[in-house]
Order: structure tokens, then C-alpha cells, then sequence
């Protein structure tokens, strides 16, 4: 039917044609049968109705057929949703953290990425956290959804990808202002380069190597946590205001109530990070960001800082 | 009808003079057909409102990227456009349009039981639309969707309050309308007519009437949790105070489920009423279509749990949910077959209501059978949520409601206004507005299948084409809206004079009296001895 690539897909297509089918054949038979009493029976054709008794007989079987229809359409669509239902035992494991509005995925070796990097032919068993509000995790290649409920722990959904490639994965539980823009991929990759992906312990943002470029660093860090779907780059104002030609400069902002002017420095950052409702910028509307406490470390802040500087006018 | 004086008894209900005059004497009037006008011209108004900003928003995704407006309008008219089109038009329409204007002359009433209290109905319903209108003033219009759904309705800058207690407030008119309806079925049908020789609208009135008493109060108490939950912080469904988002959602649709029914079940009643009319023929099954109807207003209840199918929720209670959906779909089955029948063999009497009628048949039939690939688990699964959904209820809610509506409109017209519209330019709107319907929510479907999540402001570039299509789509229709509304309005002054009672040749009662009725309807009670429909 369309781009598929899990071991659910089978089940759901096949419920799907199913169901079309006998749809397409119900609709045309009877549009069919209108068009063509239309064109008999318009009073030109027979000025004279005849009037028909009703028949039990015939409102019982055309109770009686549908209701065994519809029963198989139902077991078919039990059949195929079942196995998403029962997750593996065994499988790789990682947490999809959601929040307004992007999403970040978190491996148990501490690696964590924005996009959702798995291996071919493995059960990949996702823990579905939301931070915020409702969010929904949409991967329509694998035909796999569910909500991610703020509150419920223990909420899990699992897939099988089958081909290798990226494929679109999608929030699609309205969740705000940005909900258009809260979407992700899913790379599917030869089991062997996974491993290696996995194992690859320089990339995890934590430990930032020797001699390593900290503003580069900070950008893809901008870009994981999802920063950049609010704060731009470039100048446009989104949610929040932006980073372009912010370092070093006086800002506008009101503190418990109070308007004051602050400089765009490490303290002002850090603080905007771990407290963001304690000044809010002037014009932008406070509730809006969740703390980044316990997410982000003191280094991730630093090489945050470290790129901010070359945004500085 | 205290005022009412022997001079007046022979004046339409257009014209007379009861204690007050000009627009006093209708906004205050207590007749069941002036209080069916002011819903009438109420709904108008906000109809077309709420379809320009459906139309402002397909322009909005006419292509990918900002076009028209920015994220925050989008998502504000979204939810402006799903409130006023479900708490203000389809949930009351029928019922308190040609409910209000046609139960008491189809079951040969003068009116129906408590005057008093439907006009009240219609003042409270004019206050709550006040209500929801006054968040423009007080905070700025919701941005949560018509579904409110925690836990961002609490999170929202915005303030949703006025927005809750309006739709709280339209619950209670709605409530009223449904005991009058009851009450007057029970009480005032006229000698003759038993249970089984009322016609069909009056029974679909019946059927929803209940579903408005019973269930409307769900959503109301919902409401008001939800109200206590923002000013007080009570923590019923908010996680960051212990509360559980999942009972929102299920309150929510043990509503807003049957509520479906409280939409569709009325413009069932409507179709039943013309098919055999333009047919000639008296309608196949009759019995068939009461049984039908009482039975999914009574399994309506149960099937709440198919709007959340990925919600979270016990999988056990999932396939208990979605085999009882699959059992609703047989009920809306039989009426089809049954009013195709009733064409078969008939001399069809091809006018602008049979047209409406029939395209309703169409439609209503995409709608249904894009109903099972939600009701089954699997395929739900993939399309919950994306814009299949929303192709499947606009081919409800307004291929179903909404062609019923101006079928309905079409058929009536003359008896309401004793003048008939141009048929030319009526049949002429009707084929713009069909093929606009189509072209707009069809592709839909296709993006839906895709995976193009709905409430979308912007898309992936994979989706132009379906929303380039269904955004021109968006326009034919509202020319066709147009050309329909304008022939209307105009023709309700202008039209060509009616005096006959029955141009259509209906067999029901409110064809036996007064184009346009007199106050009290009846110069001498009607009594009834055969079937409605019975033609020879």
C-alpha cells in the first residue's frame, strides 16, 4: 500500500485491504444500484409507483450478512494490532523523552541522540516518556503509534524494522504551538554498523574529548535537545527569542514582576536553562520551557555557551 | 397563548402580532416555528463563519511553510472553527431547527409541551455563544482544540475558560430541547396517531431527545472539573498535581461519542422523510428504521473507547471497544438498504431535496465505511490521529449532518416561508457544493493514509499534492455554499408566492395545514388513522 518496513506491516495491510475491498464493493454496488433506479424509475420513465410491502425476511438478512462481515473485519484487525501488544522480553531498550515540542532518545549505554537510530531485524523495545503534555509517537513506515501520556511510567510501544533506510517518525497528539514542527527520523542500520554507531562513545555529550570543538559541540547539542525548534539561529522569533546576535548584549526582562535589564552572560544562560521562568524575556510568555535540570550538565552548558559566543553580534 | 386573539388565527405565523412588535415579537415569541426561525438564523450567521475559517485554513495549507498566517492563528481558528461547528451547529441543528419547527405540526400539536421553556432554550443557547465569544476579550481565543484535552488545556498561556463554561452552558439548552421533545412526544400527539404511525424525523427526534437528556451531562460536569482544575488546581487530571489525563479523555467521550449520534440521528430522520415523498412510494421498512435508530442511540453509549485506541488504556478494554463499534456500523447499514428499497420501483420526482437526499446516501455511505477502518484495531492504529480521521468526520458530521440540513431546508422551505426558491440556481449550487465536498476531503483520506498527522499547521513536502487538491476543493465548496445560501435568503423575500399546502405531495401531517401555518397551526385538530407514507 504505501512505504512499509516493520513486521506489523503485514498484519495491518492486510486488515486494511480487507476492509477497503469490501468498502469499494459496498459503495460502487450501491451508488450503483441508485444511479441506475434513478434512471429507471424517474417519474418520465414510470409515471406509476408501485408500493411494495415490507419483508422480514429480507430486513433479517440484510442485518444477519453485515453483522458476520463486520465480525471478520474485527478479527482480522485484532489479528494484526495483537502483536504490538506484546512486546519481547529481550531487545534493545531506549527511553523517546517527548516535550514541547521535540523529541530526544536515550540509549542504556548513556547515549543519547535526537533521532532514533536502531538496527535492521531486532526488536527495539521504546519506553514512552512525556515530560509536558500528551504527545504521540508516529512512525507511519512501521505502522506503529502511541500516546506518550505525562504521568504513565509504564507506557511502552515496540517495532521490528525490516529495511534498512530513514524513515519519518511523527508527534501526532496536538501538543501546542509548535506540534507541526515536532517531528524526527528513525534510521534503520545493518546491525553491524549499529554496534558501532552505539558503541561510538566520543559523540555522547557528556564527556567531551580532549581538544574537541566545544561550539560545534554545543550546536548539535542545541539541535538534540531540541532547543532550536523554539530559539532559531537565524533571527526569526519563534516560540522563544532568538540566539542570533544575543551573547554580550543587554536584554529586557522581567524578574518577579519587576522589568530589569540583564547581560546576556554565562549567569543569564545558565540560569535561563535550569530556572526558565525566573526572568522572562520581554514579549515572550513564561510556562512555556520545562528546566533542563538533571538533562543537561554543567559541560553541556559550557559548550552551549562556548557556540552561543559565535552568535554574539 | 394567552394573547393570542381570533383575529390572528388565520395569519401565518410570519405575520401576526402578538403582544409585541417587530424584532421584540420574535425574540420573545414562544411559537415553536418563530423560535425554529431564530435557531435558524443564529446558525447562519455562525455557519459561515466558522466556514471561512475552514476556508482560511486550507488556503493556510495550500503549500508547505507559512502562507496566509502563522502557528498561533492556526491552531486558535482550528479550535474556534471545531467549537462553534459542534457546540453551536450540528450538535443543536436539526433538533432545534426543523425539530422546533416541524414536531408539533408532523405529530398534529399547536406546540410543543413547554413554550416557555424552548424559548429559554434558545436564550440560553444565544448566552453560551456570547460566552465562547467573550475569550476574544478575556485572554485571547483557545488554542487546545475543540477536545480540550489535558494535560495542555491547563498549560495553554491562553485562556480557555470562557470557551468551557460557553460550551457548558450550550449543554444546558441542549438539555431543555431534549425534555421538550420527550415530553411532547409523549404527551400531545394527536388522536390516531400511535407510536407506530408517527413518521421517522419525530422518531429520530425521539431517540436523540434521550441521548441529549442522558448523556449532555457527562460533558457538563467534564466542563466544570476541567474549571475547577484551572482556577483551583483541584488535580483530577493533571499529572503535575496526581491527576490522570486518560479519565479526561474518557469523560470526554462518553459525551462526545454519543453526541455523534445526537448529530447524525435527526438528518436519518430528514432522509426518511423525503426518499419516499420524491419516491412516491411509501418508505420500505419502516419499522426497520425506528428499531434502527433506538438501537444506536442505545449502543452509541458503549463504543466511546474507539477515540482512543492508542491512548494508553488496558488493551483488554480496547477489543471490547472496538467489536461493539463494528456493532454500531450495523444499525446505519440497515437504514441504507432500506431507504435504497424504498426507491426501487418508485416514480422519483427528481428535485433540489431528492438531490440533497441522495447525495446525503453517498456520503454518508464514504463515512460509514471509513468508519470500520477506525473501528478496527490494526488499521486504526496507523491512521488515529492524521487526517483520515478528519476526512471520516467531516463525511459524517457534515457529508451526514450538513447535506441532511439543506435537504431538509430544500424540502420545508415553501411550508416554512410560503414562497419557493429558484430551483435552477438551487441545483446549481447543490453540484458545486457536492464536487467541492469531495475534492476537499477526499485527498484526505490519501494524506491521511501517508501518515500526515492532523491539527497540522505545516507539512512535510511528501503532502503537498493532496492539500494542494483538497485546498481548491475548499474553494468550489464555499461558492457552492454560497450560491445555495444567497438563492435561499433571497428566495425566503422574493420567491415565487406557495398558497398550495402540500407542493411536494407529503403525506405527513404538517402538509395538511396552513403555506405558511397560522399560530396555533390547526383550525381543527388533525386525527390520524393510516401509516405515514401510505401512498396508493
Amino acid at each position: 500500500m504505501i512505504l512499509g518496513a516493520s513486521t506489523f506491516v503485514e498484519g495491518v495491510d492486510n486488515a486494511f485491504i480487507l476492509i477497503l475491498a469490501f468498502s469499494f464493493f459496498f459503495l460502487i454496488a450501491i451508488t450503483g444500484l441508485i444511479i441506475y433506479f434513478i434512471w429507471r424509475y424517474n417519474n418520465k420513465r414510470n409515471p406509476k409507483a408501485t408500493q411494495i410491502k415490507d419483508s422480514i425476511s429480507l430486513e433479517l438478512t440484510w442485518t444477519i450478512i453485515p453483522i458476520f462481515l463486520v465480525l471478520g473485519m474485527f478479527y482480522y484487525g485484532y489479528v494484526g494490532w495483537i502483536p504490538m501488544k506484546r512486546p519481547p522480553e529481550e531487545g534493545l531498550k531506549v527511553t523517546a523523552n517527548a516535550r514541547m515540542w521535540s523529541f530526544s532518545f536515550q540509549y542504556e549505554n548513556g547515549r543519547t541522540s535526537d533521532k532514533l537510530y536502531v538496527p535492521v531485524d531486532s526488536a527495539v523495545i521504546i519506553r514512552l516518556n512525556a515530560l509536558d503534555v500528551l504527545h504521540s509517537f508516529y512512525i507511519p513506515a512501521f505502522r506503529v503509534k502511541e500516546d506518550m501520556v505525562p504521568g504513565l511510567t509504564n507506557n511502552r510501544t515496540w517495532f521490528e524494522a525490516t529495511k534498512t533506510g530513514t524513515y519519518n517518525l511523527f508527534c501526532t497528539e496536538y501538543c501546542g504551538l509548535q506540534h507541526s514542527y515536532m517531528l524526527s527520523e528513525v534510521v534503520v542500520m545493518e546491525k553491524e554498523e549499529f554496534k558501532i554507531w552505539y558503541e561510538d562513545t566520543t559523540a555522547v555529550a557528556a564527556v567531551a574529548p580532549e581538544g574537541a570543538n566545544m561550539a560545534l559541540l554545543g550546536r548539535q547539542l542545541l539541535q538534540s535537545k531540541g532547543c532550536i525548534a523554539c530559539h532559531s539561529l537565524d533571527g526569526r522569533d519563534l516560540v522563544g527569542p532568538t540566539y542570533k546576535d544575543a551573547w554580550g548584549t543587554m536584554v529586557n526582562v522581567v524578574t518577579d514582576g519587576q522589568s530589569r535589564q540583564v547581560t546576556y552572560d554565562d549567569e543569564y544562560v545558565i540560569r535561563s536553562i535550569y530556572e526558565p521562568d525566573y526572568d522572562i524575556h520581554e514579549g515572550y510568555r513564561p510556562g512555556q520551557m520545562l528546566s533542563y535540570e538533571g538533562e543537561l550538565s554543567d559541560q553541556d552548558i559550557e559548550m552551549i555557551i562556548e557556540f552561543l559566543k559565535t552568535l554574539a553580534p | 397563548m394567552s394573547e393570542t386573539n381570533t383575529t390572528n388565527q388565520h395569519v401565518s405565523f410570519l405575520k401576526y402580532q402578538g403582544k409585541y412588535k417587530g424584532l421584540l415579537g420574535w425574540i420573545l415569541s414562544t411559537d415553536h416555528k418563530r423560535v425554529g426561525l431564530l435557531y435558524l438564523y443564529t446558525m447562519l450567521v455562525f455557519f459561515s463563519t466558522a466556514a471561512i475559517l475552514g476556508l482560511l485554513m486550507k488556503l493556510e495549507l495550500i503549500a508547505p511553510g507559512m502562507t496566509i498566517m502563522g502557528p498561533q492563528t492556526y491552531n486558535a481558528m482550528f479550535t474556534v472553527h471545531g467549537i462553534i461547528m459542534i457546540f453551536i451547529i450540528v450538535v443543536p441543528g436539526l433538533p432545534a431547527v426543523f425539530g422546533n419547527f416541524f414536531l408539533p405540526l408532523m405529530i398534529g400539536a399547536k406546540d410543543v409541551a413547554f413554550p416557555r421553556l424552548n424559548l429559554l432554550s434558545w436564550w440560553v443557547y444565544v448566552i453560551g455563544i456570547l460566552t465562547v465569544l467573550s475569550s476574544q476579550f478575556i485572554g485571547g481565543w483557545p488554542d487546545t482544540g475543540w477536545t480540550f484535552y489535558a494535560p495542555y488545556s491547563f498549560r495553554t498561556p491562553v485562556n480557555i475558560l470562557p470557551a468551557l463554561f460557553g460550551a457548558f452552558i450550550l449543554g444546558f439548552s441542549s438539555i431543555l430541547t431534549g425534555i421538550n421533545f420527550i415530553v411532547t412526544m409523549h404527551r400531545m400527539r394527536c388522536p390516531g396517531m400511535t407510536w407506530f404511525k408517527m413518521p421517522l424525523f419525530p422518531w429520530t427526534l425521539y431517540a436523540t431527545a434521550w441521548i441529549q437528556v442522558l448523556a449532555t451531562p457527562v460533558i457538563g460536569i467534564t466542563l466544570l472539573l476541567t474549571v475547577m482544575e484551572r482556577v483551583m488546581g483541584v488535580g483530577i487530571f493533571n499529572p503535575a498535581m496526581g491527576g490522570d489525563p486518560i479519565l479526561y479523555q474518557h469523560l470526554f467521550w462518553i459525551y462526545s461519542h454519543p453526541a455523534v449520534y445526537i448529530m447524525i440521528l435527526p438528518g436519518m430522520g430528514v432522509i426518511s422523510e423525503i426518499l419516499p415523498v420524491f419516491s412516491r412510494k411509501r418508505i420500505y421498512g419502516y419499522k426497520a428504521i425506528v428499531l434502527s435508530s433506538l438501537a444506536i442511540a442505545f449502543v452509541g453509549y458503549f463504543v466511546w473507547g474507539h477515540h482512543m485506541f492508542t491512548s494508553g488504556m488496558s488493551g483488554r478494554a480496547l477489543y471490547a471497544f472496538s467489536f461493539l463499534t463494528f456493532l454500531v456500523a450495523i444499525p446505519s447499514a440497515i437504514k441504507v438498504f432500506n431507504w435504497v428499497s424504498t426507491m426501487y420501483k418508485g416514480s422519483l420526482n427528481l428535485q433540489t431535496p431528492f438531490y440533497w437526499a441522495v447525495s446525503f446516501i453517498f456520503v454518508f455511505m464514504i463515512g460509514g465505511l471509513t468508519g470500520l477502518v477506525l473501528g478496527s484495531l490494526a488499521t486504526n492504529v496507523h491512521v488515529h490521529d492524521t487526517h483520515f480521521v478528519v476526512a471520516h468526520f467531516h463525511f459524517i458530521v457534515f457529508g451526514g449532518t450538513g447535506f441532511s440540513f439543506m435537504a431538509a431546508l430544500h424540502y420545508w422551505f415553501p411550508k416554512m416561508f410560503g414562497r419557493m426558491y429558484d430551483r435552477t440556481w438551487a441545483n446549481t449550487g447543490w453540484v458545486i457544493f457536492f464536487s467541492g465536498f469531495l475534492t476537499l476531503y477526499l485527498p484526505m483520506f490519501y494524506l491521511g493514509i501517508l501518515g500526515m498527522p492532523r491539527r497540522y499547521y505545516d507539512y512535510l513536502p511528501e503532502f503537498h499534492g493532496g492539500n494542494i487538491i483538497s485546498s481548491l476543493g475548499a474553494i468550489a465548496m464555499i461558492a457552492g455554499i454560497l450560491i445555495v445560501f444567497v438563492n435561499l435568503i433571497r428566495s425566503s423575500r422574493h420567491g415565487e408566492k406557495v398558497t398550495e399546502k402540500n407542493p411536494w405531495g407529503g403525506r405527513t401531517l404538517e402538509w395538511q395545514t396552513d403555506t405558511p401555518p397560522t399560530l396555533e397551526n390547526w383550525e381543527t385538530e388533525p386525527t390520524v388513522t393510516e401509516q405515514p407514507y401510505e401512498y396508493k
